[in-house]
């Protein structure tokens, strides 16, 4: 036990691939950004007619997406952990999409059901 | 005999074969991520029952009607989402002094971790502040658990003729959804923040200077990006979408 984290430690230098300052600044300036640009399109485009709402959903899902990989793979590491660790954690969430495909096409169910 | 090894006997030493961690990740570092796998399910089943019960509604209250004011100013009206990017801007700001506090606690510095966590505590501070500012002011409009405004006010959350019944319905699901979804997202931040508190004191303590590595600050950095990670798709799909 008492040798554990040391070897964590290690072996993470060996490949030289943890988060630097500069990393870290790179990553924040990123999630800036992309918010920003979620901003741009409720703020201008889509008040402006430049934008469809219909349009607009769609992006906004894919950049929390984007943001969501940017802070689990640098903020949280774990692009830097042994594969099967990755495997381990995100195959678990694709159930997800199952539950987020059977929901919605019971909502548009319900619609039906109310008239 | 000889004494060389039959194949079959010979020792794996590859990751699988057994008497160490195929993963080479410390105990409690894999459980907090396990922990943090179950309260994605949990947060995600809040959210798709949001989803689904949004999608089943004829109409639903505008957000950028809804979220225009900004709580704590003068400012009433016309400002949607500038509160709540102060909020997502503040949550994101104490992500980074987090990270920034693990990666000084890689080289043993004990003084800037503590700089770095201080500033993640008062980051987290300053989010639920602001929580407690848009609660408060959603709860002068009249919103709370299964509460809404009176039929005056409620007809600025929506665009269009839409029959009173509806919008009753619609901001009651609306309101409920809300204050549910937020108030754990904000649950999760204040222990958040308190666990931050505690593991502070332990540095300053010199707990992880004894035990010769700050794993402990990854481990909770892991919980409160978690945390900055929820946000993120609590703003989308109740601010933008």
């Amino acid at each position: 036990m008492s040798s554990e984290p040391t070897e964590v430690h290690h072996a993470e230098g060996e490949h030289g691939e943890t988060m630097t300052r500069k990393k870290i600044v790179r990553v924040f300036l990123i999630l800036l950004a992309i918010t920003c640009v979620e901003f741009f399109i409720a703020l201008y485009l889509v008040p402006n007619h430049h934008m469809p709402i219909n349009v607009a959903n769609p992006v906004y899902i894919v950049l929390t997406l984007l943001k969501a990989f940017y802070i689990v793979a640098f903020f949280m590491h774990l692009k830097f952990e042994k594969t099967a660790m990755v495997y381990t954690l995100i195959v678990p969430i694709l159930f997800i999409i199952g539950l987020i495909l059977v929901l919605t096409n019971e909502s548009h169910h319900w619609i039906t059901l109310r008239h | 005999m000889s004494a060389a090894v039959s194949q079959i006997d010979e020792l794996k030493t590859t990751p699988w074969s057994g008497g160490r961690s195929p993963f080479n990740v410390e105990y409690g570092k894999m459980m907090m991520w396990f922990f943090l796998l179950s309260d994605a399910f949990t947060f995600s089943s809040l959210l798709i029952a949001y989803g689904a019960l949004r999608f089943s509604a004829p109409t639903w209250p505008v957000p950028s009607l809804v979220f225009q004011s900004v709580p704590g100013t003068s400012i009433e009206h016309g400002a949607p989402l500038v509160f709540v990017g102060l909020m997502t801007f503040i949550l994101i700001l104490s992500s980074v002094t987090m990270v920034l506090a693990v990666e000084a606690g890689h080289r043993m510095a004990k003084k800037e971790v503590v700089g770095w966590m201080i500033a993640t505590v008062i980051g987290g501070l300053m989010f639920l502040s602001c929580q407690a500012l848009e609660w408060n002011h959603l709860h002068s409009e009249g919103f709370w658990w299964s509460a809404i405004p009176n039929a005056e006010t409620l007809k600025e959350f929506f665009e269009g003729n839409v029959p009173l019944g509806q919008q009753q319905m619609t901001a009651h699901q609306f309101a409920n959804l809300f204050f549910t979804i937020t108030g754990f997202h904000g649950f999760h931040v204040f222990s958040g923040v308190i666990i931050n508190i505690i593991i502070t004191l332990n540095v300053l303590a010199g707990t992880y200077e004894k035990r010769g590595s700050y794993l402990m600050i990854e481990k909770v950095g892991l919980y409160w990006h978690f945390v900055d990670l929820v946000w993120v798709f609590v703003f989308t799909f109740f601010y933008l979408v």
